[in-house]
């Protein structure tokens, strides 16, 4: 199985001394969708950043096929789709035409071609109508879903979401899901929301004081109450992980092998039949 | 501060018939059309009244056109009204030259014309601002600027202010609140010191959000310029627009001033 994230040994010191991540290691395959969970404060983030090279610690880090170094940075950005914990930080363009269109025309893509991406992405995250308002005009659950649009314009290989649940009412939160299990593609998932984990991905790893302390089957881990709250993690009262996936399969993971059975037609394809500007289609699984 | 946000700025700022010819005019043409309106007016000397009427009746033919009408303009135009006073009151009295009696004041003629002519000149630039912002909304302002060359640093300031602005008014009013809320009730000047650290944590906030965007923009491969996705056309009606509205002020201008 080829990676497409490989963190060895990841460490990374704030300016004021603070230790972030101390010998952070990490492996995901192809098509894996892995949660990482952590309590506040546990590195989440600074490990997001490091992996389009936003922060750059010690340590050894390939992520999609790419080590990242200074030479690598460009190629790195089009590879990993970062969305970030605040929409509003995300989406910087006056309309969202043009915020979705920001990623696809840095990669090189010529007009015609980037409107097809804003078209598709926006589609996949069910948000066609709204491509000429402006964000501030949208609704938070809106702005979350046209943010992961940006960048899946993108194509890339790896989707990194930070805390794509805060915020969001249930009703959002549902939505985002339902658009979330509709991409297949390698995601990585940092959340503190353990029920919206168990629904999307298969696997989970906790990462706590810059490490990551367990690595397994969602459903696995989010049984174990006693880690769970040695890591300052915890279920809703009432939440039964077994629930979710009674058979020990997570539900995104019976849904995607049904998918695959089905005829394909999802966006992926459309998409990945396009000439993509980042080297590599990474169309998922 | 909340009529201006409900009105336009949580809108897209259009009025009237968004149909309209005037709304689907290419925003080149609206901008040169009424930033030039407005220069002719603001350079016109002070007592060239026959200008003043053809920039007027211009702005209201283009405001007749586009559907918005005068209660609108009126609730657009209003908060100019303190700004102008402020300004030019004190004209009619500093001016020299023949007296008028005025109930108890007496104020100078000349001071006087000169004080209408102020205020028509900025209500004149006012509206045509105002019109263009009811006919055009702000992106495709800002994508006009750019196609006619203005500085794209200056367009992505604006832009960026444009996007902020929404975000940095809902801190402010949560801010508002989160003080009211523990009682902040200010009696004396003394007491205005929370409102001195209300701004210096706005202006925190606001630097860390710009660090923020400035990571999001570099992870979608920003490097140093903004493409942009040109879709504007400028087409025979664009062209006539401007015409017609050169046609309509130009020549008044010129005789004034020949005159």
């Amino acid at each position: 199985m080829t990676c497409v994230l490989d963190a060895h040994d990841l460490r990374y010191r704030y300016p004021d001394g603070r230790e972030a991540l101390r010998g952070l290691d990490l492996t995901i395959g192809h098509g894996e969708r892995v949660a990482v969970l952590g309590p506040n404060g546990a590195g989440k983030t600074t490990f997001v950043f490091h992996l389009n090279g936003l922060l750059r610690g010690d340590g050894r880090l390939e992520v999609a096929g790419v080590e990242v170094e200074d030479k690598s940075m460009r190629e790195l950005r089009a590879r990993v789709g970062l969305v970030f914990q605040d929409p509003d930080d995300q989406l910087f363009m006056p309309t969202v035409r043009d915020d979705v269109a920001f990623g696809p025309l840095n990669l090189g893509l010529d007009r015609d071609r980037a409107l097809v991406r804003v078209e598709q992405a926006l589609a996949a995250v069910r948000m066609e109508h709204a491509v000429d308002r402006a964000p501030h005009q949208l609704s938070m659950g809106e702005r979350r879903r046209v943010a992961i649009a940006t960048v899946l314009a993108m194509q890339p290989e790896l989707l990194v979401l930070d805390e794509p649940t805060a915020n969001l009412d249930p009703r959002a939160r549902r939505e985002l899901l339902q658009v979330l299990d509709r991409i297949d593609r390698t995601m990585l998932v940092v959340t503190h929301d353990l029920p919206f984990a168990a629904e999307l991905c298969e696997r989970a790893v906790i990462l706590s004081a810059g490490r990551i302390v367990a690595d397994g089957a969602c459903c696995a881990i989010l049984a174990d109450e006693r880690m769970l709250s040695e890591h300052d993690l915890e279920l809703p009262a009432g939440f039964d992980p077994s629930r979710v996936a009674p058979d020990g399969q997570s539900r995104a993971l019976r849904l995607r092998q049904r998918s695959r059975t089905r005829a394909s037609r999802g966006w992926e394809q459309q998409i990945s039949a396009l000439p993509s500007a980042g080297g590599s289609t990474g169309s998922g699984l | 501060m909340s009529g201006l946000c409900n009105h336009a700025l949580h809108g897209t700022g259009l009025a009237g018939n968004t149909a309209s010819p005037v709304h689907r005019l290419d925003p080149r043409a609206k901008v040169v059309g009424l930033l030039g309106l407005t220069v002719v007016a603001v350079t016109t000397p002070l007592h060239a009244w026959p200008v003043y009427a053809a920039c007027a009746a211009v702005l209201a033919v283009v405001a007749a056109v586009a559907g918005v009408g005068p209660r609108t303009l009126w609730h657009r135009i209003r908060f100019l009204i303190p700004l102008v006073l402020f300004v030019a009151v004190f004209l009619p009295f500093v001016r020299g030259g023949s007296q008028v009696e005025l109930g108890p004041l007496s104020v100078s003629q000349a001071g006087l014309a000169a004080f209408a002519a102020v205020s028509i000149k900025a209500v004149l630039g006012t509206l045509s601002a105002v019109l263009l912002g009811a006919t055009t909304t702000f992106p495709s302002t800002l994508r006009a600027l750019e196609l006619l060359r203005v500085p794209r640093l200056f367009v992505l300031i604006a832009g960026f202010v444009y996007r902020y602005l929404f975000v940095v008014v809902d801190e402010v009013q949560r801010m508002r609140a989160a003080l009211a809320a523990r009682g902040y009730h200010p009696r004396s000047a003394l007491q205005a010191a929370a409102i001195g650290r209300v701004a210096t944590a706005l202006f925190l906030r606001a630097h860390a959000r710009g660090e923020r965007v400035y990571l999001a923009m570099l992870s979608r491969g920003y490097a140093g310029s903004v493409p942009a996705l040109d879709s504007l056309r400028f087409g025979p009606a664009d062209a006539v627009f401007v015409a017609v509205v050169a046609a309509l002020i130009l020549p008044v201008r010129i005789l004034e001033v020949v005159a």
